[in-house]
């Protein structure tokens, strides 16, 4: 589902659209007020500097018991003011955009550099616009009257109770965002991005009985409202979370202990965002807090795994034309038939450790600092057939659709949740099993992938990574792949 | 570095804002609302992190955020805005009634009725005027990192240690003629030392971290950087353990993640939906007799303390559970007409949104064994001191959690374990609560002490 292009083929070329340049004068303030206030964080310690201006306006529609109740919108808008020097940042924001306060906060990020006042002009940015444009979508397209919004709820309501009777309860919520940047930094360039966001997520109640269950599901990606129309796309979102309710009713209780796990394509991919992805986040590894410090060159996973972080995919909930910081992303090959490759980077931690710049510089709004931050992370397709993974499989389980995860960078320990899974039984898929926490050790399960398959699928443009507080979009995907022994947390023996 | 301003202006900050929303609610009304409430906070936030000895970031800002929410008889809608200047809020006011009258009448949408709303405002002790230049902030955060490294040989590095200072201002008005307003301040600090063994070079992270209202009232930044270590140290060589059904000790914070289960089991919103594993439970018995929870908005110097709720209604001190008997649920307006009952003066307000439902200080009443009384009864069994991931239906109460900390053999923490899970089922898991411990220790809006579960499923090898 979702952008169908085989992923294989990409296309690296961008469509060829091009922005319109985001003017700085959308925010209130000159090119002269922007120098100005980089000339006054550029003193003698000063490695970079750079101001983030942010305008973003969100809207939400939100539906239950049947009927849009809840409409909501914000704006807000704001500078973020950074200064590096060696490893210390310092960083101020403001919501008011007047010269004064763009002084104020260079000041207040000048602050770690101990140096005197004294500012030296740093090069004039030269404007420039975005290589690329990956999400080409007209305002008007992005911005729908609220009125379509209600009538999108109220269809999928009517499709989920449709599915089946037992369906008690539909809630669905649909959200947009309209972000508009522009970065002017102390190396010279001054560059800006409109990028657009929009997610549908429906969760279903069924009740049979006494037993209760919940399925959910949803999807986006930097679309127009028009995508969820699409063959009905939001109509099949609503069976599907009505199918994964009802399925559950009948789900037994998961296993416990070690055995092995097969997992779908597509948003199973979260294992690698949480076994591997933030360990290696270029942060991590300068202060050599993360399991994956000085592993670079080493085995980290079996030969068939090849696994990439790449920005540049069109209409991807992860995908960016730039990062942050005004670089343009790119597609970061992390393993490469189990050796470990590269880290992904921002540029502060890129220049400290003399490593490339991969364009994942990135933050949740202006009130946020940069660090470095995964954008679409998956496995490559390998040459298995998906029917012959599950028929490997004398006993285990086969886990289709997960809830969050979570991992401790240092020890290397992570977890995902299970939302739908099944049991496998002498190579048959069997009874629908009760969610389950998966646990493993990210330098370790991917040495453990025994089984790759050719059906690579992105996920549908749901997932939201948190770091230091901070929440950014992000995709995963994976093909269907073996585990061959991962600890499964049920409750049965 | 700066002064700030803090309890310098604060006046004039109220008078104006209170005249904003005046002026707000008026220009609602003149837009067709019925009804409206509005909520301005602002509030100045100071945050410096060390790593390993020197100055990591430094972040400084001021902030201020305007929410508006407006009924169109049954309808609402609810909007939000950093701009302050009069063209913004005028086409705010626009926009929301525009909103309001997309959506569909919702019966039992509107604001609380007039007579509930707060005639006192407590102040609470919820404001400290202590401004700390730049300087003593780092210190802090210096000595609370140096004290992690002082503390053990095997502490070789360091997410850092923060130092967080912030105050803040919330003023909530609406078209009864309401109007609150009361000022809280933040600081805390806390410190992420990393032990590795020198054998095996393997490493384990822990931290420590302390938040208080007053200043004053913080321990000193070395007790939490020992502390922080103690915990990174004490993890060093964990090992998986076998697959087994045991007993588990829940530490101070662990157990606090259960009462923010039952809390979160007890919210209006999950209850009306039908998406609760405690539907309809009101005066039965949920749990062991041994707990009786009480939630409490108007505790002195409180970490959810507040004098009036997200609605303008007067907080209080309610008794959820009593002796193992639900005894109410947590519910403001919205919620608590859905189903046929009072609010309980629990609406939580994030600017811009509609009004939740949240606690305010939760928390389980203790017991009378120590926590080495409580370790000392476990034949053999699992001391939680960390869980991980989003395991928990709550729809159903299944729990499945990855978990590390100490195995207990005769009584005794024998070794660290990690890479394992815990799995239940809430709705039992309370009902199997077995020995409660008397360590009652406020850190944050939702507190318990050390408990002790029967039997819960331990997987591992």
């Amino acid at each position: 589902m979702g952008y169908t292009r085989p992923l294989l083929n990409r296309d690296k070329e961008a469509p060829i659209t091009m922005l319109e340049p985001v003017q700085l004068a959308k925010f209130g303030v000159t090119e002269l007020e922007a120098q100005h206030a980089l000339d006054r964080l550029n003193v003698r310690d000063i490695d970079y500097a750079d101001l983030y201006f942010e305008s973003r306006t969100s809207e939400s529609v939100s539906m239950e018991e049947g009927i849009v109740k809840r409409a909501a919108k914000s704006v807000s808008q704001g500078v973020g003011v950074r200064a590096t020097a060696g490893e210390k940042t310092g960083f101020a924001y403001s919501d008011e955009l007047t010269k004064k306060d763009l002084e104020i906060a260079a000041d207040t990020a000048r602050y770690i550099a101990n140096s005197p006042q004294g500012a030296s002009p740093v090069p004039v940015p030269t404007q420039r616009r975005p290589t690329r444009d990956l999400y080409p979508i007209e305002r008007a397209k992005a911005e729908v009257a609220t009125a379509d919004r209600v009538a999108l709820l109220n269809a999928i309501d009517a499709e989920a109770r449709r599915y089946d009777p037992r369906i008690k309860n539909v809630m669905a919520s649909f959200n947009t965002e309209y972000k508009v940047v522009a970065v002017a930094t102390s190396d010279g360039t001054l560059v800006g991005d409109i990028q657009p966001l929009s997610r549908l997520q429906i969760t279903c109640i069924a009740e049979d009985g006494d037993n209760r269950q919940a399925g959910s599901f949803g999807g986006g990606g930097r679309v127009g409202f028009e995508y969820y129309l699409e063959d009905n796309r939001h109509l099949s979102y609503a069976r599907e979370a009505a199918r994964e309710a009802i399925l559950n009713l009948s789900a037994v209780d998961a296993p416990a202990g070690v055995m092995p796990v097969v997992l779908a394509g597509g948003w199973p991919g979260i294992l690698l965002h949480e076994a591997i992805g933030h360990g290696l986040e270029a942060d991590f590894n300068r202060k050599k807090t993360s399991a994956f410090s000085s592993l670079i060159g080493k085995r980290v996973a079996s030969d068939v795994c090849t696994i990439v972080d790449d920005g540049t995919l069109p209409f991807r909930r992860g995908s960016l034309n730039m990062d942050d910081e005004g670089t343009p992303t790119s597609c970061t090959t992390l393993i490469e038939k189990g050796i470990l490759r590269r880290y992904i980077t921002d540029k502060l931690n890129a220049r400290l450790m003399g490593i490339p710049l991969t364009g994942n510089g990135r933050r949740e709004n202006y009130q946020s600092v940069v660090l470095p931050r995964m954008t679409n992370t998956f496995m490559l397709a390998g040459e298995s057939d998906p029917q012959d993974i599950i028929r490997s499989v004398k006993k285990g389980l086969y886990a289709v659709s997960f809830g969050g995860g979570q991992v401790d960078i240092t020890n290397g320990k992570f977890v995902f949740s299970a939302s739908e899974a099944y049991l496998i039984e002498d190579g048959q898929i069997t009874k629908p099993v009760k969610g389950a926490t998966l646990i493993g050790s990210g330098p370790e399960i991917l040495t453990k992938v025994s089984m790759v398959g050719h059906d690579l699928k992105l996920d549908n443009g749901i997932g939201t990574c948190g770091k230091d507080g901070q929440s950014v979009p992000v995709g995963v995907g994976l093909p269907t792949i073996k585990i061959d022994e991962i600890t499964v947390g049920g409750t049965q023996r | 570095m700066h002064q700030g301003q803090r309890g310098t202006e604060p006046a004039t900050i109220t008078n104006g804002y209170g005249q904003l929303a005046a002026n707000v609610l008026a220009r609602a009304k003149a837009c067709g609302a019925t009804e409206a409430d509005i909520v301005v906070a602002d509030g100045e936030t100071f945050s410096v992190q060390v790593r390993v000895g020197t100055v990591d970031r430094l972040t400084k800002a001021r902030e201020k955020r305007l929410g508006l929410r407006v009924f169109i008889g049954k309808r609402s809608a609810t909007t939000s805005t950093s701009d302050f200047s009069q063209d913004s809020l005028e086409r705010l006011v626009a926009d929301t009634c525009t909103l309001a009258r997309a959506v569909v009448e919702d019966d039992v949408s509107g604001l609380p009725d007039a007579a509930q709303m707060a005639t006192d405002q407590p102040g609470l002790d919820l404001y400290d005027e202590t401004v700390l230049d730049t300087e003593t902030q780092i210190d802090w955060a210096k000595r609370g990192e140096a004290a992690a490294f002082a503390t053990d040989p095997r502490i070789t590095n360091s997410e850092g240690a923060e130092f967080d200072s912030s105050s803040g201002r919330v003023v909530l008005a609406n078209s009864h003629g309401f109007v609150g307003s009361y000022k809280s301040s933040n600081f805390s600090l806390s410190v992420s030392p990393i032990a590795t063994e020198s054998t095996t070079g393997a490493m384990q992270r822990d931290a420590w971290y302390e938040v208080q209202r007053k200043f004053a009232r913080l321990a000193s930044a070395e007790s939490i950087g020992q502390k922080a270590a103690e915990r990174a140290v004490r993890r060093l060589g964990a090992r998986k353990v076998a697959t087994k059904r045991v007993p588990v000790v829940f530490d101070q914070e662990m157990a606090g993640s259960l009462l923010a289960n039952l809390c979160g089991a007890i919210s209006g919103y999950g209850l009306y939906k039908r998406a609760s594993f405690l539907l309809d439970q009101l005066g039965q018995t949920i749990a062991s007799d041994l707990m009786t929870v009480y939630d409490d908005g108007r505790m002195a110097g409180g970490l959810g303390s507040r004098p009036f709720d997200g609605e303008g209604l007067a907080t209080r001190k309610n008794t959820i559970v009593e002796r193992g008997v639900l005894r109410s649920y947590l519910l403001d307006t919205y919620s608590g007409r859905k189903l046929g009952l009072p609010s309980t003066g629990n609406a939580s307000r994030s600017v811009g949104e509609s009004p939740s439902v949240g606690p305010t200080n939760f928390y389980l009443v203790p017991g009378l064994k120590s926590a080495q009384e409580i370790i000392g009864s476990v034949k053999e069994g699992l001391y939680v001191t960390e869980l991980i991931g989003f395991g928990i239906n709550m729809v159903t109460g299944d729990y499945s959690r990855g978990a590390s900390g100490f195995w207990i053999e005769n009584g005794e923490l024998a070794y660290p374990v990690e890479e394992i899970t815990i799995a239940g089922n809430l709705k039992q898991m309370f009902k199997d609560v077995e020995v409660i411990g008397s360590d009652l220790v406020f850190r944050g809006r939702i507190a318990s002490p050390t408990l002790k579960i029967s039997e819960l499923m331990v997987a591992g090898n």
